[in-house]
């Protein structure tokens, strides 16, 4: 059955019952036509903003429309339409159809596919779950807590956004599914100063909630005093260390390696078409023994998880890495198709206006045995880097960059002092193989990721335990 | 409000034929912007500000010779700023129903209900607003439909296969065109709009050795098909590019001069109008905070904004606010003369609108005497970087670090290529210490700069 908020959102409006799906499947695939889908979306989001104290600006967005995907063999014909009404549809259809020779039109059966699992989201607006004032209030708290941790703080900026989308796609074995998908986030970015010294911190979270999350368990004056403490350390950090060295990596939001050393590479796409290092490389050892990385979109809340992908098909977990030995890539129908095996739930796109492509979720390294203190205490010297701002990868070479915001010096096995911010790169195929301790304190990101693809951006999580990584290059400005 | 508003053409809509035609009128936008207006006035609003734009275009992707994708694109949308005495409320929508005109004008307004009154909140004033503008020459809509596309693209990518046998795979060959029209209106009366086009053409290839693989591209972008370089020159191109970067190697942690090539030396001159952008200066999260009247660059230095420049990729006749845009210039030998501001940040700063609501256009660094070659020669022994990834470019203390990769030079002369390494410095100290800024001028975006020789930045390999 159809989720009666995508039906009166989507189809109600313009009159679309079975009869007329029906036909517009039949428009639109049949005959010498391998896959594609009609993806319908209404999303609406808002975001608040506060500096100078005041919650001075904020906006309202709402995006519908309908995206027409045609896929035979390796080609992809596309086109969307804002109007969400038979004729803008067909219209799109036949462009979108334009890649295959002229077939027959007909008619395809419309089926409503259940869900396989309980929901991992609550399908309400997040956007109502606080009234506008409590939003604002929410902001000025943040404010407020910043501005009272230390009277170096000068700035405070902090916003709160929320999504709520409603999905419902129409794929060309007429098999029809809905996602309604809520989405809120927090951030937080202070400057601080002394002595003519300015420093920022940043920090934040959210994930696939109501506004409350922020209310539970204090989370949002969490954010505002981590932030302030970043700052503050910052202020204190000394020039960075230039050249390859023993790094330890914080648990978390650090997993950022993860995602571009190894996640990108092991999209399907890119090993399809033969472009990433990792190409043809499934069952040979790229990391150490004792090392387990999955893909997982089932976790309940998280910013990067989906009940089904934007292709309809469930998510689920993909083990990528298996004790260090690469398992499989993740997938979307077309490439699954082309690869000879199945999607693993990984079809996600931007909006209707952009084509699906094989995509990250949440990617995680497991657990290991060792106690973190034990790992910090093992490096003669190296650094210690626990927060990062973002990273990129090139697929083909391998190389990745992932940038330090914080990090400390480690001498004698014990974490000296605060440097600057640098930029850590290395090898993904191999950078794996030089972990040599692996933490007992996995954690997950505090759901802050945004991952950019060809111009979409999605959003994902990654998690890790802390890691000791026998030389990666450090790029501080201190020579040894 | 980020969006260019674009300028009314006289000539009749239905004279474009079935060139790139756009499915809305000037006089269908710009009623829907006097409707917008209008309806934010009505529910009491003091002040209103509105953007109605749409475009459609065309990309088509080749691989190894066959059509991958085809995608053809349709946008619209409509944005306001509603203002209730200091109060501000911003909406936007892609439905261009009359209910949803409806909606988001109240959405906007709601929203002003809530917001606290700022100050410095407002529409800029009057005076400064463009009167009247020269056509910047900006529309030149390409007659290109799927079937020459493909033809385009598979001639790209053919000349790069054929331009060296290492190259073994390709990420394809694709063509794009795009054509846009907007119109910005006020509740002060202003009321501007125009059409613009974009094309591009690009390739990116993949070549392999023993040591393994790599990718490189090349593209062409322009306002005019006329003015894009030829397609077999771009996969031949993408092909050179590529090849060259085989057999990289690291190099040991040292300090050495470092040339960035003109499309990376952009990223440099990016990293400055950032700096002097209104928001990074009220914020104080600028590494050139209050420079105005400060040395920022060797005294050689002139840096202009030329947002009139016909038919140039950033050029705008007025700015996001319909502030009239002007030639002037940001650098003068060396020294900072203005910030870039919109009137939100010009008040907040005390000073005036420099028309850059939007942002900085066509930002152009003055070429020195010295080509690449030259250049390369006065560095002698260092660093060639021709490809920057990561972020790592804190904007509050102007620290520096990126991974890079480029080439070894020796007395001029490439030695062998690079990867896998960083380069790091403090953008502050990296301004003071460029050398020279080459002839070989990059236009194919909103900065123009050539190659720019830094004497000195730590890299971090080996």
């Amino acid at each position: 059955m159809i989720d009666r908020l995508a039906q009166q959102t989507l189809l109600d409006p313009a009159g679309l019952g079975d009869s007329e799906l029906s036909t517009l499947l039949g428009t639109t695939f049949g005959h010498g036509i391998d896959g594609g889908d009609c993806y319908f979306q209404f999303a609406s989001q808002e975001g608040w903003s506060l500096e100078d104290g005041i919650v001075k600006s904020a906006s309202f967005n709402i995006e519908r429309g309908v995206g027409i995907r045609v896929v035979r063999g390796e080609q992809t014909g596309f086109a969307y339409s804002d109007d969400i009404a038979m004729p803008a549809m067909l219209e799109a259809a036949k462009t979108a159809r334009s890649i295959a020779s002229a077939g027959q039109s007909g008619r395809i059966a419309v089926a409503s596919r259940s869900p396989s699992r309980p929901a991992l989201y609550v399908p309400d607006n997040p956007l109502d779950s606080l009234d506008e004032q409590a939003k604002i209030d929410l902001l000025k708290e943040v404010d407020a807590v910043a501005r009272a941790e230390d009277s170096r703080v000068t700035q405070v900026m902090c916003s709160l956004a929320g999504v709520h989308e409603v999905v419902l796609v129409l794929n060309a074995r007429g098999e029809l599914t809905t996602d309604v998908r809520p989405l809120v986030r927090l951030n937080v970015q202070v400057i601080v100063e002394q002595g003519g010294r300015r420093e920022s911190g940043t920090s934040g979270g959210g994930g696939r909630f109501g506004y409350q999350y922020f209310r539970e368990e204090d989370r949002a004056a969490g954010y505002a005093r981590e932030a302030v403490r970043q700052a503050l350390v910052n202020l204190e950090a000394r020039e960075a260390p230039a050249g390859t060295m023993k790094v330890v990596l914080g648990p978390g939001w650090p997993g950022v390696l993860l995602h571009e050393a190894i996640g990108h590479g092991l999209e399907g796409d890119f090993n399809r078409k033969g472009t990433s290092a990792f190409a043809g490389r499934v069952g040979e050892q790229v990391a150490a023994r004792g090392i387990t990385i999955v893909d997982d979109g089932t976790l309940e809340g998280r910013r990067g998880s989906l009940n089904v992908d934007d292709e309809g098909n469930p998510t689920q977990q993909t083990v990528l890495i298996e004790d260090g030995v690469l398992r499989g890539y993740m997938q979307d129908e077309m490439n699954a198709r082309l690869m000879g095996t199945q999607s693993t739930g990984n079809g996600r796109r931007e909006s209707y206006a952009r084509l699906p492509m094989p995509r990250m979720t949440n990617t995680y390294m497991l657990g290991g045995d060792a106690d973190p203190e034990e790992i910090l205490a093992s490096v003669d010297d190296g650094l210690y880097a626990v927060n990062f701002g973002g990273g990129q990868v090139d697929i083909t070479s391998g190389k990745f960059v992932f940038s330090a915001s914080e990090a400390y010096r480690v001498e004698n096995g014990k974490v000296t002092y605060p440097v600057k911010g640098a930029t850590l790169i290395g090898n993904g195929p191999d950078v794996l193989t030089r972990v040599s301790m692996i933490g007992n304190d996995m954690k997950l990101d505090t759901g802050i990721g945004t991952c950019g693809k060809e111009g979409q951006g999605v959003p994902v999580g990654v998690g890790q335990p802390t890691l000791r990584i026998d030389g990666m290059t450090v790029g501080g400005t201190q020579a040894a | 409000m980020s969006t260019s508003p674009e300028r009314a053409i006289p000539e009749p809509v239905s004279q474009e034929g079935e060139v790139q035609s756009l499915s809305h009128s000037p006089e269908s936008l710009q009623a829907r912007v006097q409707r917008t207006l209008e309806a934010a006035r009505e529910r009491g609003a003091s002040d209103v500000q509105t953007v109605v734009s749409h475009s459609v275009g065309l990309e088509l992707g080749v691989r190894k010779g066959e059509i991958e994708t085809l995608e053809h694109e349709r946008d619209q949308s409509l944005s306001l700023i509603v203002y209730f005495g200091q109060s501000k409320g911003a909406a936007s929508t892609t439905d261009f129903s009359d209910q949803a005109l409806i909606d988001t004008v109240e959405a906007a307004c709601r929203i002003a209900r809530y917001t606290e009154p700022d100050p410095y909140a407002g529409m800029p004033d009057p005076a400064f607003k463009a009167a009247d503008w020269d056509d910047l020459d900006l529309d030149h809509p390409w007659d290109c439909g799927a079937a020459d596309a493909t033809e385009l693209a598979r001639a790209i990518e053919a000349a790069g296969f054929a331009a060296d046998d290492r190259i073994e795979n390709s990420e394809g060959a694709s063509v794009s065109t795009r054509r846009a029209i907007a119109f910005l209106g006020d509740s002060q009366g202003f009321m501007g709009g125009y059409r613009s086009t974009r094309h591009s053409l690009s390739c990116a290839l993949v070549a392999r050795d023993a040591a393994g693989m790599q990718r490189d591209y090349a593209y062409t972008v322009a306002r005019h098909a006329d003015d894009l370089t030829a397609a077999e020159q771009i996969g031949r191109e993408a092909a050179e590019r590529t090849v060259r970067r085989l057999g990289g190697r690291k190099l040991s942690t040292r300090n050495c001069p470092v040339l960035f090539a003109p499309e990376m030396a952009r990223t440099l001159i990016g990293s400055f109008t950032r700096a002097i952008s209104g928001p990074a200066q009220y914020r104080e999260s600028s590494f050139l905070l209050n420079a105005v009247g400060e040395a920022v660059f060797p005294a050689w230095m002139q840096i202009e904004e030329r947002p009139l420049t016909p038919r140039a990729l950033g050029s705008a006749p007025f700015d996001g606010e319909g502030v009239r845009t002007r030639n002037r210039p940001l650098i003068a030998d060396g020294v900072l003369h203005s910030y870039t501001l919109d009137s939100y940040a010009a008040r907040r700063l005390g000073l005036e609108t420099t028309g850059n609501a939007g942002g900085a256009r066509n930002v152009t660094v003055a070429p020195g005497d010295k080509d690449f070659a030259a250049l390369r020669a006065e560095m002698g022994t260092g660093f060639l970087v021709t490809e920057l990834i990561g972020q790592g470019v804190n904007m509050v203390t102007g620290d520096y670090s990126r991974g890079a990769a480029g080439f070894w030079v020796e007395n001029g002369e490439l030695q062998y290529p690079v990867e896998e390494i960083t380069i790091a410095g403090n953008l502050k100290d990296m301004f003071q210490r460029m050398a020279a800024v080459g002839t070989d001028v990059d236009r194919r975006g909103n900065i123009h700069t050539g190659s720019i020789l830094i004497e000195s930045m730590t890299v971090a390999g080996d």
